[in-house]
């Protein structure tokens, strides 16, 4: 009994979040209504919003979602990357979690990058907050964020090879790590 | 020598500087006062901090992607070791965040379990901030109550999960196990008696002079700015947001008890030490509703294949062997999905981060830990403060190096 209900509940999920779900939320809409050539895809899953940006826009968008009336998204709760692997293009994904103070509504951005061209606008003149979350992605999965004031290694050393989250960094690296 | 003028007041903007006048010194990472092994490398015009860079990265452990390695039941006993001060804020996180992938509900008892020891928890963290911010700016008397008060609540989180510093008591699905007998009996115990210690503390520091002068008008950021550089958690409410994730977007219930968001506005040193020494009363509040809330009933949610069986139903029932032979050997599969679950630690905004592709491992587990964020405020609070002034500014973030590192 118990168990297919866990099957039920599974299977309920994979519905969900396979893509484009049945109904955007209010906010997707509203932002496709607003600006119908930022919108690339909506994402509504486990109910959380995410919106597919492309690179280009992402800083204006970032702009316009952090004053514009009805979003006031002017809190950057987090910025990271995620590496889908070598084998994946696009390679990279970018997620930007946006938060209001005012009406307490969360969205996610997503910028999808190719491997061969590893480079997004920085958001820090947005938000500056975004200042150490880009060095880390930058530390760990060698994104290149443009615009940047100081864009250096932040958890690894400055003399580090490699990019320690992308899927292909073997778990030990590469060789131990000396500080010769 | 030449300085870079990026993000210095006007009065500083010199570009070339004889060596004379300005001197560059590095705090840290052995430095008692940097909470573990942070440096600071500090610009300095006499005693004026002309610039402060934070330089992190001494206990990065790879976490992140010792994650990608370990099945989601194995995470859990990683981000114990995140922000070592408040493990089970940590593990609440990181479960809520898979069971929401998985769907699971929770049981009504575990969810008041989970409140109840997380708001110990917090209490918990706040002494260490006091004691050890107390001690930073030179009042050692205090370091020595607060450990005596932090101690019986390890005490009851040993006597809950078997670990003091990192008690894994969270599971997916519930809890590890349902609380011991007495346990309630020994809550009420400290709960009696903890209002005393924290007017005990009150006297030593609220109406401290010396106190007064080190943290008034020290480390201030406006609202705006606090916002602008995302600074969460009582920081954040110590510039006069009344943001707090519990009430904002609520988890485990904490929508139905009753407890009072603290802010300040002063938004330096002082008025953040204020909004926590208020916090903990607003956490024995909680902790008192949650007490008056447990039921009998079951920590672990009905999902079989997820949630470890009971040892005494493995010894009479086959199916509930094979379930934990495959839970254990192979783990189990979580949909492919990605969620981002923010918790109100007891430094901030705690948020974890969770990308499935399918499979017993995450593909992608990010902590959005708040001392990373807090702390990169460090240099424009710090702007034109005294040297002796970072140490009470970094104690005021109450930052933890296992979380910034990771």
């Amino acid at each position: 009994m118990s168990e297919q209900k866990q099957e039920q509940s599974k299977s309920d999920s994979q519905s969900i979040s396979s893509e484009q779900g049945p109904a955007p939320s209010p906010l997707a809409a509203a932002l496709q209504h607003e600006h119908p050539e930022w919108v690339k895809q909506t994402i509504e899953a486990l109910g959380e919003t995410t919106i597919v940006v492309s690179r280009e826009d992402i800083v204006a968008a970032c702009g316009f979602l952090k004053t514009a009336e009805g979003f006031e998204f002017d809190f950057l709760a987090d910025l990271c990357g995620f590496d889908r692997g070598p084998e994946e293009e696009p390679r990279f994904e970018v997620n930007y979690h946006l938060f209001s103070t005012r009406n307490y509504r969360r969205l996610r951005l997503k910028v999808l990058l190719n491997e061969d061209d590893v480079r997004v606008p920085s958001v820090t003149g947005v938000w500056r907050t975004a200042n150490w979350h880009e060095r880390e992605t930058y530390d760990l999965f060698g994104v290149v964020f443009e615009g940047h004031p100081d864009l250096r290694r932040i958890l690894l050393p400055d003399d580090w090879q490699g990019h320690a989250l992308r899927k292909d960094f073997p778990l030990r690296g590469y060789e131990p790590y000396s500080l010769e | 020598m030449s300085v870079s003028t990026t993000n210095l007041p006007p009065q500083f903007e010199i570009v070339d500087q004889p060596l004379d006048t300005q001197m560059t010194i590095s705090m840290g990472p052995q430095h008692p006062s940097t909470h573990g092994v942070l440096r600071l490398e500090l610009v300095l015009d006499g005693e004026m901090v002309v610039r402060c860079t934070p330089d992190i990265g001494y206990l990065h452990t790879g976490m992140e992607k010792l994650f990608e390695y370990r099945k989601y039941q194995q995470g859990i006993v990683i981000t114990d070791r995140m922000d070592y001060l408040n493990p089970l804020g940590n593990n609440l996180a990181y479960v809520m965040a898979v069971e929401k992938l998985l769907q699971i509900e929770i049981p009504e008892r575990a969810q008041v379990i989970r409140v109840l020891t997380c708001e110990l928890q917090r209490i918990a963290s706040h002494l260490v901030w006091l004691g050890t911010h107390a001690l930073d700016i030179g009042a050692m008397t205090v370091f020595f109550y607060c450990f005596r008060e932090r101690e019986k609540i390890l005490n009851l989180i040993e006597a809950a999960s078997g670990g003091r510093l990192t008690p894994s008591y969270f599971r997916i699905g519930g809890l590890m196990m349902d609380l011991p007998a007495g346990f309630e009996r020994r809550v009420k115990q400290f709960l009696d008696e903890f209002p005393k210690a924290l007017a005990e503390f009150h006297k030593l520091l609220s109406g401290n002079r010396i106190f007064q002068k080190r943290t008034q008008n020290v480390g201030y950021i406006s609202a705006a700015d606090a916002i602008d550089w995302g600074l969460s958690g009582p920081s954040l409410r110590g510039s006069g947001i009344a943001l707090d994730i519990r009430r904002a977007n609520p988890y485990t219930g904490y929508e139905t008890y009753d407890f009072e968001i603290i802010t300040e506005t002063d938004g330096d040193v002082w008025a953040r030490y204020l909004v926590r020494m208020r916090e903990m009363s607003e956490s024995h509040k909680i902790v008192q509703q949650a007490l008056s809330r447990l039921r009998p009933g079951p920590v672990k949610a009905d999902a079989p294949k997820v949630v470890l069986p009971d040892r005494e139903a493995m010894k009479r029932h086959m199916d509930a062997l094979i379930h934990h032979f495959l839970i254990v050997a192979e783990g189990f599969d979580v949909p492919a999905g990605e969620v981002y679950q923010p918790i109100e630690a007891s430094k901030g905004e705690l948020g974890v981060y969770i990308k499935s592709t399918g499979g017993p491992k995450p593909a992608r587990v990010h902590f959005r830990g708040p001392s990373f964020v807090n702390l990169s405020a460090l240099p424009h609070m710090s702007r034109g403060a005294m040297v002796a002034d970072i140490v009470a500014i970094i104690g005021s973030l109450d930052i933890v190096l296992g979380e910034i590192d990771r």
